[in-house]
Order: C-alpha cells, then sequence, then structure tokens
C-alpha cells in the first residue's frame, strides 16, 4: 500500500468528476422532459399515466443488476490483485447499486399497485431485485462489522461473489415457482411490446441511470481514497 | 489428496465427538425447532386442509431457522476457546478445515431434522416419513452447511456475528428454500420423481456449484 508521503500519481481530478455531475443532471432533465412530453400516453392496460413510472422503473432495475455485476467483477480481481482500487470500485458499486435497487423496489410498487391492485408481484424479476438488494445490504453491513478494512473487504468480496453465483439459481427457481402461482408480467415472454417513441425513452432513461452511476461510483471512491489518505496521514502523525 | 481427506476427516470426528459428549448444540437447537413447531400451531390454524397448504412452510421455517442457530456454533465455539488458531496451524489445507467443518455441520443438522419427524407428525399430523423428503431434506442441508459453513467463519469474527450469519445466509440459499418447499408439497402429495425430480436435480446443482466456490473462497476468509 502507498504511504501518504508519496506523491499522488494519478487522480481524478475534481474538474473531471464535476463534469459527469454536469451531464447526469442536464441527462436527467432531458429525460424527464422526454418521459411527460414525448412518450405517448400508454393504453388503459398499462395503467395510462402511471406507466411513465416504468422510464425510471426498468433503467434503474437494470442499472442495479449492471452495479452487482461490476461489483462482484471489482471483488474477484481484488482477491486476485488486493490492489486498493479494485476494493474501492466494489464498495462504491456495492452503495451505488443499493440506491438503484431502492429506486427499482419503490418504483416498481408504485406502478404494480394501479394496475396490477398489489404493490409486490412475486415473479422472477422482482424475487431477484429484492435478493440482490439484501445481498447488498449484508454486504454493507459486513464491511461496517469488519474489524479491520482489510478483512472487511475480503470478507465483503466473498459475499458479492456469492451473491452473483447465486443469481442464475434465483431466477430459475423463482420463475419455475411463480409459474405454479402467478401469471409472468415482466421479462422475456410478457406479453405487450413497446412503441418506438417509447423504446426511445425507455434507451434514453437508461444511458441517464448508467450515468447516475458512474457518478456515485466515482464519488463514493475518491471519497474513500481521501479517507485513506487522512487516516494514513493521521497514523503517520500519531 | 489423502492428506486432505484424513485432516477433514479428523476435524469431522473431532466435532462429532465432541457434540456426542457435551450434546450441547443438538439439545438446545432441537429444543427451539420444537418452540417453532408449537408456536406455528397457533400462527396458522392447524387443521388438516390448513396444514396441507402451509405444512412445508412450517418444516422448512423450523429447519432453515435451527440450522442458522447450530451453524453459529461452527466456528463460534472454536474462537471463543481459542482453538481456531490451532485448527489453522494444524499441517492441512484449508480445504481440508472447510470440509471437516462442512461435514460436522451438516451432520448435526441432518440429526436434529430427523428428531423433528415425529414432532411434526405428532403436532400437524403432517407425514414426513417418506423417502423423496428424505433425498429433498438431505441435499438442501448439505446446501445450507456449504454456505452457512462458510458465513459462520465470517460471522464469527466480526461484533454481530449472531445477526450477520442469517443476514448472509438467508438471501443466498433463497433458491434452496424454494426448490425445498416446493418439492416438499409434491413429496408428501404423493408425486413422486415426477414433482420432486427436478427440484431434486437443481438443489444438488446449486450445492456443487457453492461447494467449489466455498472451498476456494475460505482460504480468503480465515487469511490473517
Amino acid at each position: 500500500m502507498a504511504t501518504a508521503a508519496e506523491p499522488r500519481k494519478t487522480r481524478i481530478g475534481l474538474g473531471k468528476r464535476q463534469l459527469l455531475v454536469a451531464v447526469t443532471a442536464l441527462l436527467f432533465m432531458v429525460d424527464l422532459v422526454l418521459i411527460f412530453q414525448y412518450a405517448p400516453t400508454a393504453s388503459e392496460a398499462l395503467g395510462t399515466q402511471m406507466q411513465r413510472i416504468f422510464y425510471f422503473h426498468v433503467p434503474s432495475a437494470i442499472v442495479g443488476m449492471i452495479s452487482f455485476g461490476v461489483s462482484a467483477f471489482a471483488s474477484v480481481m481484488y482477491l486476485i490483485k488486493r490492489t486498493r482500487n479494485w476494493d474501492r470500485i466494489a464498495w462504491a458499486s456495492a452503495e451505488a447499486g443499493t440506491i438503484i435497487f431502492t429506486i427499482a423496489i419503490a418504483t416498481g410498487a408504485l406502478w404494480a399497485k394501479p394496475v396490477w391492485q398489489t404493490w409486490w408481484v412475486w415473479d422472477a424479476n422482482g424475487t431477484l431485485t429484492f435478493m440482490l438488494w439484501l445481498v447488498f445490504i449484508g454486504y454493507l453491513i459486513t464491511r461496517a462489522y469488519a474489524p479491520t478494512v482489510e478483512r472487511g473487504a475480503r470478507w465483503a468480496a466473498v459475499v458479492s461473489i456469492f451473491g452473483a453465483a447465486a443469481v442464475p439459481f434465483v431466477y430459475m427457481a423463482a420463475d419455475w415457482w411463480a409459474g405454479l402461482h402467478t401469471e409472468r408480467v415482466t421479462g422475456p415472454g410478457a406479453s405487450g411490446s413497446l412503441e418506438t417513441a417509447m423504446s426511445y425513452t425507455l434507451q434514453f432513461s437508461l444511458v441517464t441511470f448508467l450515468f447516475l452511476f458512474a457518478v456515485l461510483v466515482a464519488e463514493r471512491s475518491t471519497q474513500r481514497d481521501v479517507e485513506e489518505r487522512v487516516e494514513a496521514l493521521r497514523r503517520e502523525v500519531a | 489428496m489423502s492428506n486432505y481427506l484424513r485432516g477433514a476427516m479428523a476435524i469431522y470426528a473431532k466435532d462429532i465427538r465432541l457434540e456426542a459428549r457435551t450434546k450441547e448444540t443438538v439439545s438446545a437447537v432441537f429444543a427451539f425447532a420444537i418452540i417453532i413447531s408449537f408456536i406455528f400451531g397457533f400462527a396458522f390454524d392447524p387443521r388438516p386442509s390448513v396444514v396441507a397448504i402451509v405444512g412445508p412452510g412450517i418444516v422448512w421455517v423450523a429447519y432453515v431457522f435451527t440450522g442458522i442457530l447450530g451453524m453459529n456454533r461452527t466456528f463460534a465455539l472454536e474462537r471463543d476457546r481459542g482453538t481456531l488458531e490451532g485448527l489453522l496451524l494444524a499441517p492441512v489445507g484449508r480445504e481440508a478445515v472447510y470440509a471437516g467443518k462442512l461435514l460436522s455441520t451438516a451432520t448435526i443438522m441432518i440429526f436434529v431434522e430427523a428428531l423433528l419427524f415425529p414432532v411434526f407428525l405428532v403436532l400437524f399430523d403432517l407425514n414426513l416419513f417418506n423417502i423423496w423428503f428424505a433425498l429433498i431434506a438431505l441435499a438442501a442441508t448439505i446446501g445450507f452447511a456449504t454456505v452457512g459453513t462458510l458465513f459462520s467463519a465470517i460471522a464469527a469474527h466480526t461484533r454481530a456475528r449472531e445477526i450477520l450469519l442469517p443476514l448472509l445466509f438467508l438471501p443466498i440459499v433463497l433458491p434452496i428454500i424454494i426448490g425445498a418447499v416446493t418439492s416438499t408439497g409434491a413429496a408428501i402429495d404423493g408425486d413422486g420423481w415426477d414433482g420432486v425430480g427436478k427440484w431434486l436435480q437443481f438443489i444438488l446443482a446449486f450445492d456443487a456449484v457453492f461447494l467449489v466456490l466455498s472451498s476456494w473462497a475460505f482460504d480468503f476468509v480465515l487469511e490473517e
């Protein structure tokens, strides 16, 4: 590990991060205009105006899954390379993913209530999202309770990798199980297709949420980097 | 390889001998399972028509909760007595320590699960003496012990050990719980391989994947 006295070789400058935040903010504004002005009103079956929450719900669910993938990949890389950088990325994406999954779950419930008369649909996508959200919570609590950062990093990496390995099993089990209980309403095999304008809006929204994820990861990993430097300096002084 | 097997069997024999002499885990966990089952009698109306629906759920909630209680002790005991260092310094690989602990945890869990068969029969008139249910329980318990042994090693080293294990363990074993509950219903209905086979294969696949993964990850967990 680098000591505090060493000069920094590379860093994400304040300017670049501010630019990323500004671009993301702009994307969100355009996204809202697209969602409320450009995208056509959906059919009665999808909840007419209510359906617009879909442009936040689906992208946040997809980006949540991506954040889990990034966290698990960075965890594998951390266990192999043991560099702080990979751990910081894994940690930051777990935190960002927790928030983004929370958005996905909340918007899903808000949309499901008027359309299907229920807050929660027990299908494979919902189950997987909820399960990964719980794994992320476990990941963050493991880090919080670990005696040292280094051990927390190793343990949390294992948690993240186990979560990723369980993904196909959870999806299959929930899908088979749901086949016995409820009709599939989301994911492959679901009925209904998107109009072109809806599809464009969805894609734009997905890009917007990817930027949100990038902003959160960049901010948090930089913060951790600074925290660790401050900690190293404090130890040097003491 | 033979060193691996001998090491694993030595640790397994030690744990089982310890349990056979003290009976601490089995007795406490069994008592806890009876209490859970008893409470369920009031949580649900224990009429046969209701038990036919919620029975498998009762069985697996009791099994999972008692399993967690038992698994919490797997490494907590070693750590409290300061014998974990000794175990790690033993001239066998970490995989052997993991395999030994996994086997002893699974054995104790299966023993308690079998003890509960008559309890469910008496309290809920739920007949689990069924070869298909026994196979499901065996496969599912091996899966629980595989994941649980690893997470118990993590939890035992933290300040929040009793809370952390279920938090980490339950989301990961969710597929087993779904499979075990669903196929238990089929087994009790007498569906045989047609109802149980798919889930049994599914649970065994889960066991295989996580057995390999846990053996690999165990080294990272216990590294000082």
